[in-house]
C-alpha cells in the first residue's frame, strides 16, 4: 500500500491505496463520488473525465498514486452550493443530454476546453471534445450548450 | 481489467530512476502512463515495480541549441502543441502532437514515453525518424546519444537498455508536415506520413507501414533525382510491410501511403 494525500473538490484527503488502483475507482469507491462514471475503461469514451490540477484527464488511465499531491475536481465539485457552474447550467438549459451517462465527462471536458480556449469555434468545440463519446449521439445540443457556456463566460 | 499488482516508487531525479530500475529486471518506467497503463490493464505488461518519473519537471522543456532544438523527454503532447519555439522552428512536431489521441490524452502523454513505448503506430516516432533526431539516454554508465535510425528496433522494442532512461530529444530546425489517416476520432494512425526538408534534402517517413516507423527511401531517392511529387509518391509503399488488421488491409495501407505522400510533398 502507498500513502497518498491530495485535494479533491477543495477538501484535503489522505488514503492508503494499492499502487494499481485507478483514480476513477479511488474517487468512486473510496470517496463515494459516483458522479465520475466509468464507461469503456479503455481511455476511449471520456465518461470518467475529471480535472487533475485544472486539466482534463481520463481518470481510468491515471493511477491514484499519480494524483498524490495534486488537486482533483470532479463534477460534484463544480456547483457553488445550489448554484450550478455555468457549464452545468448551459447543459441543463440546452438539454445537452439524452441518457445522461456521458454528461459528467462532457461537462468536465468542457470546463477544461473553455479554460484553454474561452471562445472556441464550432469546429474547435467538436475537436476539443473528441475524447468524449455520447452513445445516444446527442452531440448537437452538447455543442450548443458549450457555445452558450462560452457566451456566459464559463 | 485490473492490472497485476506491482510496487510503486517515485523518482526525484534521473539518477534515482536509473538506480530504481536496477533493482529489478521487471521494473518499468512510468511517465504520463498513456501507453503503459492501458497495457497494464490488458495485462500485456506485468511489471513488478513501476518507477514514476512523471514529476521530473526539469525534463519538461523545449530549448534552442544553435541550429537545433532540444526537447525534454517528459514534455507533454499538449505542451508540444503550443510551444512557441517548435511552432516557429519545427512546426511539424507541434502539428503531429495535436493529432495524438484527444485533449485528455495530450494533457498526460509525453514525447519520451511515446517513443520509448516503440509502438509502430506512434506519430512522434515517425516524426523523429524523418527528422534524423538524436535521442539522449541516461544509464548507470552515463549518457549516450542514439540516432533515431538506430532507435526503433521492432514492434514495442527500442535500442534502450533495461536500465536506461530517455532524457532529451534533439531535432534540427526544419520545415515539414504530417498527414494522418484515421478511421475514428482519437484513433491511432491507419497510415501516417511525415515529410520534412532537412539540410536541403526531402525526408519522408511512414507510420503503421511496418514493424517500426519507416523512411520511404525510394521516394527520397526519386526526389533527389528530380522526380515530381506525384512520380516520387508512387514509390511510397516500396520496401514496406504494411500490416492487415481491423483498421485496414495491407493493400489499402499501401494505397493510403502513396496518396498521403503525394499530398504531403505537394504541401511543402
Amino acid at each position: 500500500m502507498t500513502k497518498i494525500a491530495l485535494t479533491v473538490n477543495g477538501s484535503h484527503c489522505e488514503a492508503d491505496v494499492e499502487p494499481r488502483l485507478l483514480l476513477a475507482y479511488f474517487l468512486r469507491d473510496e470517496l463515494d463520488l459516483k458522479g465520475t462514471n466509468v464507461g469503456c475503461d479503455t481511455t476511449s469514451c471520456g465518461a470518467c473525465t475529471v480535472l487533475l490540477d485544472g486539466e482534463s484527464v481520463k481518470s481510468c488511465t491515471v493511477l491514484a498514486v499519480q494524483a498524490d499531491g495534486c488537486a482533483v475536481t470532479t463534477v460534484e465539485g463544480l456547483a457553488q452550493g445550489d448554484e450550478l457552474h455555468p457549464v452545468q447550467q448551459a447543459f441543463h438549459e440546452r438539454h445537452a443530454l439524452q441518457c445522461g451517462y456521458c454528461t459528467p465527462g462532457f461537462v468536465m471536458a468542457t470546463v477544461s476546453l473553455l479554460k484553454e480556449n474561452p471562445n472556441p469555434s464550432e469546429a474547435e468545440i467538436r475537436d476539443g471534445l473528441e475524447g468524449n463519446l455520447c452513445r445516444c449521439t446527442g452531440y448537437h445540443n452538447i455543442v450548443l450548450a458549450v457555445q452558450a457556456a462560452a457566451r456566459a463566460g464559463a | 481489467m485490473i492490472s497485476t499488482a506491482f510496487e510503486y516508487a517515485r523518482a526525484a531525479t534521473v539518477d534515482e530512476a536509473v538506480a530504481l530500475l536496477g533493482r529489478d529486471e521487471d521494473a518499468k518506467l512510468l511517465a504520463g502512463g498513456h501507453s503503459l497503463i492501458p497495457a497494464l490493464r490488458l495485462r500485456f505488461s506485468r511489471p513488478s515495480l513501476l518507477v514514476d518519473i512523471g514529476r521530473l519537471d526539469d525534463l519538461r522543456f523545449v530549448r534552442e541549441d544553435g541550429d537545433r532544438l532540444a526537447i525534454g523527454a517528459l514534455t507533454r503532447h499538449a505542451e508540444l502543441v503550443r510551444d512557441p519555439l517548435l511552432t516557429q522552428h519545427c512546426a511539424v512536431i507541434a502539428e503531429a502532437a495535436a493529432l495524438i489521441g484527444d485533449p485528455q490524452v495530450r494533457h498526460r502523454g509525453t514525447i519520451g514515453g511515446s517513443v520509448a513505448h516503440g509502438d509502430p503506430a506512434s506519430d512522434l516516432g515517425t516524426i523523429l525518424l524523418t527528422l534524423d533526431a538524436e535521442l539522449v539516454a541516461r544509464g548507470p554508465g552515463g549518457e549516450r546519444t542514439i540516432p533515431a535510425a538506430e532507435f526503433f528496433t521492432g514492434p514495442f522494442d527500442t535500442a534502450l537498455e533495461h536500465q536506461e532512461m530517455l532524457t532529451e530529444i534533439r531535432v534540427p530546425k526544419a520545415t515539414g508536415t504530417y498527414l494522418k489517416h484515421v478511421r475514428r476520432a482519437h484513433d491511432w494512425a491507419t497510415v501516417g506520413v511525415a515529410a520534412a526538408r532537412v539540410d536541403g534534402r526531402m525526408h519522408v517517413g511512414l507510420t503503421s507501414m511496418g514493424p517500426t516507423p519507416l523512411r520511404a527511401r525510394s521516394v527520397e531517392a526519386a526526389l533527389a533525382d528530380g522526380a515530381s511529387p506525384a512520380d516520387a509518391a508512387a514509390h511510397a509503399a516500396d520496401d514496406t510491410v504494411p500490416p492487415t488488421d481491423s483498421s485496414a488491409s495491407g493493400e489499402y495501407r499501401a494505397h493510403l501511403a502513396r496518396v498521403l505522400v503525394r499530398r504531403a510533398l505537394e504541401r511543402l
